[in-house]
């Protein structure tokens, strides 16, 4: 069905009038009858063994009801913080994990780990309260530097090193062949920057605990409540599944940061059933600087063989990856299996191999952040291609041309594990080539030289594996859960629908989207169609939103489970019109056979009210679905970045940015066009400007917004956006996913315009104004020489 | 040093209501507003005075709420989100930022509401450069900007036709 | 937030009083710096002393040759005066640069010359236009008033009341931002008095400072070229993650360079 409401139509968002007239429902707008306040002791250092902790003052002042630490929770019996993803080194041995208490209980690990809670009867007395508790640290000698790290004395007691594993994807020799035959290889050393997530709503958690049922209940701001229900329950022990409900309402912005289950919501809930009380915490943006799983963070070397003809022969990588103090939910999944699998690109390179040593330093844990892996993988592949372009003289979008897989090779086996099932590459670089007025450029860059400035132009041409993810698959490679997702269609007894999904909406739109889905499926109207996301009490079961999975997954999921509302309100009415089901068929929201028909509303009143109904069915309609994806997805595009440097200060400003997106099917290109361009500023902000930094003490140097530099509105130009469509082949919406696109493809093709216009080889992100002018002033000086 | 001093009696017009307060000085006008008000529109999203998630006006001028004591606001008018506009009637920055997608969480789309319609009001007539530049005061972390500045853009035409119509009854 | 002792005195008198009597008084003025760092718990004063209520610290006058900017002037006022922006518009578009909208609805320039951060703009202004810093007690040149770094002129307890500059032939101020905090990595404001041109520059240094080389250069001729050879000496420059000494010096030139493009 094409329709204003139906799937393709960009439909205005229905959640918006809650957030436009600031009603909308945050974790930090909720209050609880008796509730109180807990702020978090944190470590002031980077490394320290714990000594005592004197509360003694604390727990005398006003207000001040409790103080916990790690000593408390380790002696409650909380389990640590797991990490859901065992990853294998390259000899076959598991991952070496350190154990990770909620609260730390005999070392601190990095700046601002918790390592107790002070609770009181008000914010500004749990705050007072925390400053009076005295703490005994022996300060320790911390691991800052990265590619030192893993050799480095062990930050964690009982561990050899620092190596949490030494992972390979490929073949290594078949690899080491072919860079050795190659007539061109192009090397660089890259790396790929820190970074700190940033959604504008900071953390918070809200626990209570009623001991009358013996119920736990925790609103918090996750991207996945079931999974942090699941995690909380069968790992920290909590409490088992059916007495923990934990509900994520509103949630402003999340970006993978608040996948994870973190220290405090732990903490909250487990110290609200020891004090009796309600306890609500809400980070600072300090603390969400310091505590929040960070991004990125790889140093790489990377090779690229070429032939004499221009074709990619060879591609070997070797990257360490910061993990931080200690593994995060699916932080050794992003390195290697979100990362090694997506390093052929779009690209028939035939031999590739891929080497990742992710090692412990005493930095807050890193994990998935918008693209997760896949930008770092992306940002090597085109940052090589590019330069061997710039090296062999070719025009860069002409060697990807050559080298690019062409729809007719689908599906496509890489040599890093993955199978492409469909796309064309081509086409999307082609549009964003008319759109970015390529042909244009040289004059644009003459014209901007008479100025003084320098322009500069850049590719990437990126792919994404999304819809995390088969099951079996991931399972297979380490995973602890399954990654299908659940919906539930129910059709009420006067024919309004309520879905539930497992999905969780944070931005991106879902009550709109997913309505617009089940609407166009079942021929209901949009308005009759509410959609549940959020609470565990009410959602049978999910694993949440990352991965650009929401629709690909879960909205296929609504899709199955309306395809049994449908064959079950076929029998419905074949047997009031006195036929076999095989006659009626199901159009526009009716079940048509000859010239009768009966309304989906009707059938769905006759299974509440079941006077003339099929004997051997069930009354009500309402049906589940559980979808396992049988592949990945794997949205692929163009990006095409234009940058005008001052010479004389250094300040470079994006002045173009061309996305064309393959995302499969749409259903809402509205909404669409807003996740690339929320993901492109994102990836901006990685090129350009932002850079978490912790010093050689340990400590964050960019810990607030006046040295963390997030785009602003003016840092950026209007973006041009357009699609490019082919269909995912292997899910009933034909949907690939678009949350992280933006952010995956647009540092590379930024990087490859600033390189462009300084003419150097390579530069470090973000590339700040005083980096770029010490790039002019050595080539000023080489010049000179 | 930090026992609580006595609460001090406020008057302020608080969207568009006299309001007889209470609160000790050293509460900011942000935590008078969420906590003692209700008025959970107003959002904190950073300690620093920099991502304006808690703007509001104070008499029809955009303030960030975190960055003033609620006692400055005594004997003054402060507008929040929820004096802007209602589900019912939005105003018309409120519907060209949903009719331009101009947000996603939502975290920050008070304050840039707020921000904007003062930027309408007290600033010469907006170019796209000059909505840029006059949002410098609010991080949005979700939309890049692109949908904001075209709602601004579009806000500032619907308002201004507001005020012709409102002219001609 | 600690807790504190509110008050809002009327006369300067009774604040200079109140300040006196109490054992750690910090003035409020536009709160912009204050507030936030309050609020983190890294400054905690006894009593603060709210100055909105002195009706004489308000308000913007100009008067043969110099433009008069009462304490407690928003920066915004400054940026839409009409007085000053005929009279002194350099003034109107720094005051337009400071922060963001919402900090210049309620910052100060008493309250920010108080407090001089190294990074502040109107730093830039005072020494470059010859400033004249009024207060309840004195008048303090602008060449005298920043000392070193959140270090001034100012005694425990003065007040600032008045800012007079005085308006030169023809003046530019520029800025570079710092990406982050938009505070200034380096902001230059060049003013020419018909002949003897002064150079105030803020961000750079410990505090604001006069480039004297850059005068004495601008003086022989006024023309961005005539900066090329001329080095700032006497002054340690600031080096933070945003900005090295050497690239700050160089922006502090090229700065210089574009306000002299800009006011010829």
């Amino acid at each position: 069905m094409s329709s204003a409401t139906g799937i393709g139509a960009s439909v205005k968002r229905r959640e918006d009038v809650r957030f436009l007239t600031g009603t909308a429902t945050y974790t930090d707008d909720l209050n609880l009858p008796g509730q109180v306040y807990g702020v978090f002791l944190r470590s002031p250092h980077p490394r320290a063994a714990l000594g005592e902790i004197d509360v003694s003052k604390a727990l005398k002042a006003d207000g001040v009801l409790a103080v916990f630490t790690g000593q408390d929770t380790a002696a409650d019996g909380l389990g640590d913080l797991p990490c859901g993803w065992l990853v294998k080194s390259k000899d076959g041995s598991d991952m070496v994990s350190a154990p990770h208490p909620p609260l730390a209980v005999t070392q601190v690990n990095y700046v601002g780990e918790p390592y107790g809670l002070v609770v009181a009867e008000t914010l500004a007395a749990a705050r007072a309260g925390a400053e009076l508790v005295v703490t005994d640290f022996t300060e320790l000698p911390p691991v800052m530097d990265l590619a030192t790290a893993a050799d480095a004395a062990p930050i964690h007691e009982g561990l050899a090193n620092n190596l949490a594993y030494d992972w390979a994807l490929g073949d290594a020799a078949a690899t080491d062949a072919a860079l050795a035959k190659a007539d061109h290889v192009t090397k660089l050393s890259l790396t790929n920057n820190r970074l700190i997530p940033n959604a504008m709503e900071p953390r918070a958690a809200l626990g209570k605990f009623d001991p009358a049922s013996g119920n736990y209940e925790l609103h918090t701001t996750s991207q996945n409540p079931h999974l942090e229900r699941l995690v909380l329950s069968a790992f920290v022990q909590i409490a088992p599944e059916h007495k923990l409900k934990i509900i994520a309402p509103d949630v402003g912005g999340g970006f993978g940061s608040k996948i994870f289950v973190y220290a405090e919501e732990t903490a909250v809930i487990w110290a609200a059933a020891k004090l009796g009380r309600p306890i609500k915490w809400t980070a600072d943006r300090s603390e969400s600087f310091l505590a929040d799983a960070h991004g990125r963070d790889h140093v790489t070397s990377a090779e690229l063989g070429l032939d004499e003809r221009g074709r990619f022969t060879a591609l070997r990588v070797r990257t360490t990856a910061n993990l931080g103090a200690y593994l995060s939910l699916f932080s050794s999944a992003v390195p290697t299996y979100l990362y090694g699998t997506l390093l052929a690109g779009q690209y028939k390179t035939p031999n590739i191999h891929v080497e990742t040593k992710g090692v412990y330093t005493n930095t807050s844990s890193v994990d998935a952040y918008r693209g997760a892996g896949r930008p770092e993988a992306t940002f090597v592949v085109e940052r090589l291609v590019e330069t061997a372009a710039r090296e062999l003289g070719w025009d860069p979008a002409e060697l990807r041309r050559l080298n690019m897989i062409q729809p007719e090779d689908f599906p496509y086996e890489t040599p890093v594990a993955l199978v492409y099932d469909t796309g064309n590459y081509q086409a999307s670089l082609e549009r964003a080539l008319e759109l970015a007025d390529y042909a244009g450029f040289a004059k644009r860059r003459e014209a901007a030289a008479v100025e003084g400035k320098l322009r500069g132009l850049g590719f990437s041409c990126y792919i994404e594996a999304c819809g995390l993810a088969p099951s079996q698959l991931a399972i297979q490679l380490g995973a602890g859960v399954g990654l299908y997702e659940s919906g539930e269609v129910r059709v009420n007894p006067t024919g309004s629908v309520t879905v539930f999904t497992g999905s969780h909406s944070h931005g991106q739109g879902h009550e709109t989207t997913f309505a617009q889905v089940v609407s166009d499926k079942l021929g209901v109207p949009f308005d009759d169609v509410e959609v549940v996301h959020g609470d565990t009490g009410r959602v049978e079961f999910g694993l949440g939103t990352y991965g650009s999975r929401s629709l690909a997954v879960g909205g296929s999921a609504l899709i199955r489970a309306s395809e049994k509302i449908i064959a079950k309100g076929r029998r419905i009415a074949a047997h009031r019109m006195q036929t076999e089901v095989e006659n009626v068929a199901f159009e526009d929201g009716a079940f048509i056979s000859g010239n009768q028909r009966m309304t989906l509303q009707e059938a769905a009143f006759a299974s509440y009210v079941p006077a003339d109904y099929p004997p051997d069915l069930e009354p009500g309609l309402s049906e589940k679905a559980f979808y396992d994806p049988q592949n990945f997805t794997y949205p692929a595009g163009a990006h095409i970045a234009e940058v005008e440097i001052d010479k004389e200060t250094g300040v470079v400003r994006l002045v173009k940015f061309v996305a064309v997106d393959d995302f499969g099917a749409v259903v809402n290109p509205m909404i669409v066009d807003g996740q690339v361009h929320g993901g492109v500023a994102q990836g901006a902000g990685q090129a350009l400007l932002e850079h978490g930094i912790y010093d050689g003490d340990g400590q964050l140097v960019t810990g607030s917004y006046m040295d963390y530099c997030m785009p602003r509105a003016d840092d950026l130009p209007d973006f041009v956006v357009d699609t490019t469509v082919t269909p995912c082949t292997h899910n009933p919406l034909g949907a690939k996913g678009c949350g992280e696109a933006g952010a995956i493809g647009s540092p590379a093709a930024i990087i490859n315009a600033v390189t462009d216009a300084l003419g150097v080889q390579d530069i470090a992100m973000p590339a700040t104004s005083e980096q770029v002018w010490r790039c002019l002033k050595e080539a000023e000086a080489s010049e000179g020489c | 040093m930090d026992e609580e001093r006595s609460s001090m009696k406020l008057h302020i017009t608080v969207n568009g209501a006299d309001r007889r307060l209470e609160a000790p000085p050293n509460t900011l006008l942000v935590d008078l507003l969420r906590r003692q008000l209700g008025l959970t529109g107003t959002h904190v999203g950073c300690d620093t005075c920099q991502c304006g998630a808690c703007t509001v006006h104070l008499d029809g001028r955009a303030v960030k709420a975190c960055a003033l004591l609620a006692v400055q606001a005594d004997g003054h008018a402060v507008t929040t989100i929820e004096g802007v506009g209602s589900a019912q009637q939005l105003h018309p920055m409120q519907e060209a930022f949903r009719d331009c997608h101009a947000l996603q969480c939502g975290f920050c789309t008070p304050g840039m509401i707020m921000a904007a319609i003062d930027l309408v009001e007290h600033g010469v007539p907006l170019s796209n450069r000059a909505v840029r530049e006059g949002l410098e005061g609010n991080i949005c972390r979700c939309t890049g900007y692109h949908n904001i500045v075209k709602a601004v853009l579009q806000g500032q035409k619907a308002m201004a036709a507001a005020d012709d119509k409102q002219g001609a009854v | 937030m600690h807790s504190f002792d509110y008050h809002k005195p009327s006369t300067l008198a009774e604040a200079a009083a109140l300040h006196q009597g109490a054992e750690d008084a910090a003035y409020l003025s536009g709160g912009q710096t204050l507030l936030p760092t309050m609020n983190q718990r890294l400054a905690a004063p006894s009593d603060l002393i709210d100055l909105a209520g002195i009706g004489e610290l308000a308000g913007i006058a100009t008067a043969s040759g110099q433009v008069c900017i009462g304490a407690c002037t928003r920066h915004a006022e400054v940026a839409a005066s009409d007085a000053v922006r005929g009279a002194l518009p350099t003034l109107a578009s720094l005051a337009g640069q400071i922060g963001d909208p919402q900090v210049r609805n309620r910052g100060a320039i008493g309250g920010s010359l108080a407090n001089s951060d190294p990074a502040a703009d109107y730093p830039a202004a005072v020494l470059a236009l010859n400033a004249v810093i009024h207060t309840d007690r004195r008048e303090i040149a602008g060449d005298d008033y920043f000392l070193g770094l959140f270090e001034t002129a100012l005694e425990p307890g003065e007040i600032i009341t008045r800012i007079d500059f005085a308006v030169p032939a023809r003046a530019a101020y520029q800025k570079f931002p710092n990406p982050a905090s938009r505070f200034a990595v380096a902001g230059v404001l060049v003013a020419d008095y018909s002949g003897d041109v002064r150079v105030g520059v803020t961000g750079a240094g410990p505090c604001a400072f006069r480039a004297l080389a850059f005068e004495a250069a601008l003086a022989e001729s006024l023309d961005p070229r005539a900066l090329e050879g001329a080095d700032i000496e006497g002054v340690i420059f600031n080096s933070d993650l945003h900005a090295s000494a050497e690239y700050r010096a160089h922006l502090v030139r090229v700065m210089a360079q574009r306000a002299v493009a800009q006011l010829l």
